[in-house]
């Protein structure tokens, strides 16, 4: 049954169109689906003892490489996001290379990481008369009247194009979660953040090992805004950079649980349901009460850490498999 | 065109002036990690705080500009103090990234709340002051006081570290976190009052910004990296190099701004943080 448990559910996804969901909820599930793959990306490396606050940083250039490149050069987003994974696997390299180089762990790594996406909001704001500065920036439109559907442009008018893109790639990621889970990598990246030095000491090369993950969690975010700038059709440096989005991804992962393969993508569940929740128990009211879900998302955020630092999914598992693990108690 | 011209000199007097009061905003972090080892990412909120307290006591009650101001740091201080007793202080066993991720948690929280209590308008305390000009340069006047009662509040700080019993064992306990409890030194209560003294500071640059910029419920995300990157430049918990750093990250911006435009600033000064941190990631005046 525990096993059969996620191909249920992948088939009840694949199958979603029969249950003739409305438009709104299905934006919704697709949300949560990005979501879910970034998170999963940031996690690939926040999950070994590298807490990066800069994927803001990586999310908007991928957003961002596509969207100038298609409006200032007609270049298709196709190889826009190729150009994105290399710029992105460069920022990567660049910052994570001398990082680990010299040792720059813990809150230090996190806080040069956050300098690197707030250089990458500034940037893009500075530059306004190319990408429009704090107004955003809309990818031009190829979907006039009759074309549904633009391959070359990236821009697909109906959500279950985009419904099977997303799920694709939310299942690569969890793919690659699961490959560096299991690969050598992993293990030695385990031992650095227990113990740095004992490490390299038995010939495990630490700076290899971290940009190792760190390009592959880079490159994956840096797709992530890719699909963010083409199936919303906008992009803003508030939304995919800075320092906002990179604390947001890392307190997903955190709810859900940062060391289970599903736990991002609870996360993100969690995340958006929960402001979905609060305004339909609000109803009217909820106008009247910005910002309510972040508030208590927040306090949340500071339960689950005190509390329960292995976030729902984990703590789930972990309740889940000491219930299987005690013998059922003999009826009297 | 001369090299040297009365607007770049104006620049840099700017300059000078913005790195004092960010070298109060830096102290107040700097002091706080070094004592208690957490990095509190919500410190510029305690400032959005502060800043919404005076405007509330100043332009909603009524109260003089000085009281409310009194009564703006005071309740910055508690919260600071509360935050540490009913946030950090679980943590302060766990993994140190968790405790810089539960502020980050208050952050959120303080965000949300102001949004909800105010809305996201801009607000003002509505003090207009004149500039001072002197020849052709003109200042604003808000800005010299910052600069002046900011280094007060520093040489203040200074004066209760060294002079005070408290303030001592603060010193001792940032310098040996495992011996001083054997000294008979009572270490819950020393990092209570660094906490409180961590939120009167952010409660006083408070009262200097609000004289000088709109409040809104973000604010505190314009300035708080700039006070990151000033702390991890001087090195983490390092006063001296804190203040050393708020005054060369300060030229950049206003300097670099004077070039080009004022986003630029902050990209050449968040780049020369990123350069200096791969020459000496201990900080500019870290020792090895």
């Amino acid at each position: 049954m525990g096993r059969a448990l996620p191909w249920i559910g992948l088939a009840a996804l694949l199958a979603l169109p029969v249950t003739g969901i409305g438009a709104y909820p299905l934006h919704l599930v697709i949300m949560c689906l990005l979501w879910s793959y970034v998170y999963t990306s940031w996690s690939i490396m926040g999950r070994l003892g590298l807490v990066s606050l800069g994927h803001g940083a990586f999310l908007g250039i991928g957003a961002y490489s596509v969207v100038m490149l298609w409006n200032h050069f007609g270049v298709s987003p196709w190889i826009g996001a190729l150009v994105a994974v290399v710029v992105s696997a460069a920022a990567a390299l660049a910052i994570g290379f001398p990082c680990f180089r010299f040792r720059i762990v813990g809150h230090y790594f996190a806080l040069v990481t956050l300098a690197l996406s707030e250089v990458t909001r500034l940037l893009i704001v500075a530059l306004r008369d190319q990408t429009g500065g704090s107004l955003g920036a809309t990818p031009d439109t190829v979907l006039v009247q009759g074309t549904t559907v633009a391959l070359g442009a990236m821009q697909f008018a109906s959500k279950w194009v985009w419904f099977y893109a997303i799920l694709g790639c939310w299942l690569a990621g969890l793919w690659v979660w699961h490959r560096v889970d299991r690969s050598m990598t992993r293990l030695a990246l385990e031992a650095i953040s227990q113990e740095e030095d004992a490490a390299a000491s038995i010939g495990i090369n630490v700076t290899r090992s971290k940009l190792f993950v760190t390009v592959i969690s880079a490159v994956m975010t840096s797709l992530g805004g890719v699909l963010y700038a083409q199936y919303q059709l906008y992009v803003n440096p508030e939304t995919v950079s800075g320092i906002g989005i990179s604390l947001q991804m890392v307190f997903g992962v955190i709810a859900g649980g940062m060391f289970v393969m599903l736990g991002p993508t609870v996360g993100a569940v969690f995340t958006l349901l929960l402001a979905e929740g609060l305004r339909l128990a609000l109803g009217e009211h909820f106008k009247q009460f910005p910002a309510l879900d972040l508030a208590i998302y927040g306090m949340l955020l500071v339960l689950f850490i005190i509390y329960m630092p292995k976030g729902i999914l984990g703590a789930a598992l972990e309740a889940w498999q000491r219930r299987r693990l005690t013998p059922a108690p003999a009826r009297s | 065109m001369p090299v040297f011209d009365v607007f770049l000199l104006e620049a840099v007097v700017n300059g000078i002036l913005l790195g004092g009061l960010l070298a109060l905003l830096s102290l107040g972090l700097n002091l706080v990690f070094g004592v208690i080892d957490v990095v509190w990412i919500c410190y510029a909120e305690l400032i959005m705080i502060g800043m919404y307290a005076v405007y509330v006591l100043h332009v909603q009650q009524g109260w003089p500009l000085v009281l409310a101001m009194a009564a703006g740091i005071a309740a910055v201080a508690a919260l600071g103090a509360l935050m540490h007793h009913f946030v950090i202080r679980p943590v302060l066993a766990a993994e140190p990234i968790n405790q810089l991720l539960v502020t980050g948690g208050v952050l959120f929280f303080l965000q949300a709340a102001a949004t909800l209590a105010f809305g996201i308008e801009f607000r003002n305390l509505g003090v207009r002051m004149p500039p001072i000009a002197i020849g052709e340069m003109s200042f604003s006047l808000p800005r010299v006081i910052a600069f002046v009662v900011a280094l007060a509040g520093v040489a203040a700080t200074y004066l209760f570290l060294t002079r005070s019993y408290i303030g001592t064992a603060i010193r001792a306990i940032s310098q040996d976190r495992q011996i001083m409890p054997l000294m008979g030194v009572n270490p819950d209560r020393v990092f209570t009052v660094t906490s409180a003294l961590g939120g009167a500071l952010a409660g006083l640059g408070a009262c200097l910004l609000v004289l000088q910029y709109d409040i809104h419920p973000a604010i505190g995300l314009s300035f708080g990296p700039i006070t990151f990157m000033i702390c991890v430049l001087g090195g983490l918990g390092n006063v001296l190099g804190g203040l050393v750093a708020a005054f060369i990250f300060a030229q950049f911006i206003s300097v670099g701004g004077f070039f080009f435009h004022i986003e630029w600033g902050y990209v050449i000064a968040f780049a020369f943080f990123i350069a200096v941190m791969f020459w000496r990631p201990q900080g500019i005046l870290g020792g090895k």
